[in-house]
């Protein structure tokens, strides 16, 4: 199970990205990207921000729950306030990266392939947070740690030094605050 | 402090219910980037308690500096108003989150219509700054003008001591409370014009002189919007 994470602006720039995989159920909490999947990553997040700015003049709640899904990727929403919006991929896969990738495929072909075959080894585990991207439990936990970022993220904006809201968050003890926040719910 | 306390020395002022947290490696500890006791505002608490008040004569001796630095170099009062205005509007943008997180996480919502929106200022927003709610809220009894919405205070706190000079009768110093006001429409995506205008008559027997009405108008995206979402939320 490994999680993208970005935190984009309201012109859709990104303030601020992080990569982790699960620390559940015995995981070390490293990502399981490949390097084709993490361009892919980047595109399929951006490509969801539509359906978050459909979706979030239909519900005033701030946390959007799983919007959209791309073939094993599910893309959870968080739109704060100010319309800052959380995202967070998470890929409910346990296997190793394979390097075995339809060479001259382009890189999206590749990353689709590389999905599909993770996805038929994500079924060791069911009962982990992760393996049921939809179920109550996932959406509890990813809230939690949504709502965890949002406080850290309140606390960069109240920084006299930034400009909110389309600066980027360089802080290292902020990235250390989100790691923290995955290593304990996700 | 006359001792200075090395890197990484447990605090005395250490916060008893914040989480342990992994500190930055002694090697980075040098330097303006890292606090020496550690200490940075994201160890600090969001929530504050009820009666934290500051002093009104301190912000009344900053706010006289702040419109004495915004009449440099001006040309006219309405460009003297729209530096005050560009001074409040990023309070306006962090204020909105900051508020948003106090609320009891139950009632945690993002405006997602006008009248939610200028309750949230009417409300929350004038509580924070200034103690109290906003005195009124009132629609533009305009037909023509469908966009725009008045929030009235009878007597504004940042005016309590700025007495206007009779060839500036036009100036409302309040201009910066309407940037506050637009930071905030802005950052909840209403895009919206603020302006803060007097309408207290200075005849005698007038209750309130200082009577200053933030005049709100939207921008029309806001109105189709509004008009396509149907008042839901």
């Amino acid at each position: 199970m490994s999680y993208y994470f970005a935190i984009l602006s309201p012109l859709d720039t990104p303030l601020f990205e992080h990569e982790f995989g699960t620390s559940k159920s015995g995981g070390d909490g490293q990502p399981r990207f490949t390097d084709q999947a993490r361009h892919l990553n980047q595109f399929i997040l951006h490509s969801s921000l539509d359906i978050v700015e459909e979706l979030q003049w239909t519900q005033p709640g701030l946390y959007l729950k799983v919007i959209d899904k791309f073939f094993q990727n599910y893309i959870s929403a968080f739109v704060t306030a100010s319309n800052v919006k959380f995202l967070l991929l998470h890929q409910p896969t346990t296997s190793v990266p394979t390097t075995t990738t339809t060479g001259g495929g382009g890189g999206a072909n590749g990353g689709v392939v590389n999905t599909a075959q993770a996805a038929a080894s994500s079924r060791v585990n069911s009962t982990s947070v992760g393996a049921n991207p939809t179920s109550p439990q996932t959406e509890e936990a990813i809230k939690n740690f949504m709502n965890e970022v949002y406080e850290n993220y309140v606390k960069a904006v109240m920084s006299p030094f930034y400009k909110a809201p389309n600066m980027e968050i360089r802080s290292p003890v902020f990235r250390q605050r989100v790691a923290a926040a995955g290593r304990k719910y996700l | 402090m006359s001792q200075p306390r090395p890197p990484n020395a447990p605090s005395a002022s250490g916060n008893p219910s914040a989480p342990p947290q992994k500190e930055p490696s002694s090697s980075h500890t040098t330097g303006l980037r890292y606090p020496s006791n550690g200490k940075t505002i994201y160890h600090r608490h969001l929530s504050r308690s009820k009666t934290a008040e500051l002093s009104q004569a301190s912000f009344a001796y900053l706010f006289s500096e702040m419109v004495t630095y915004a009449q440099r170099r001006v040309t006219g009062i309405q460009d003297l108003e729209k530096r005050l205005n560009t001074q409040g509007h990023p309070l306006g943008l962090k204020l909105l989150d900051l508020l948003l997180i106090r609320e009891p996480p139950r009632s945690q919502s993002r405006p997602l219509n006008i009248i939610t929106l200028l309750h949230f200022i009417k409300i929350n927003l004038w509580q924070h700054l200034f103690g109290r709610q906003a005195d009124r809220l009132e629609k533009s009894s305009d037909p023509d003008a469908p966009d725009e919405y008045m929030i009235i205070d009878n007597e504004p706190l940042v005016n309590a001591y700025v007495s206007v000079p009779k060839e500036m009768s036009q100036l409302n110093c309040a201009a910066f409370v309407a940037g506050i006001i637009e930071g905030v429409c802005d950052g909840a995506v209403f895009p919206a014009r603020v302006t803060a205008h007097s309408v207290g008559s200075k005849e005698e027997g007038e209750m309130w002189p200082g009577k200053t009405v933030f005049l709100v108008k939207f921008q029309p995206e806001v109105l189709e919007r509004e008009a396509l979402i149907g008042g839901k939320g």
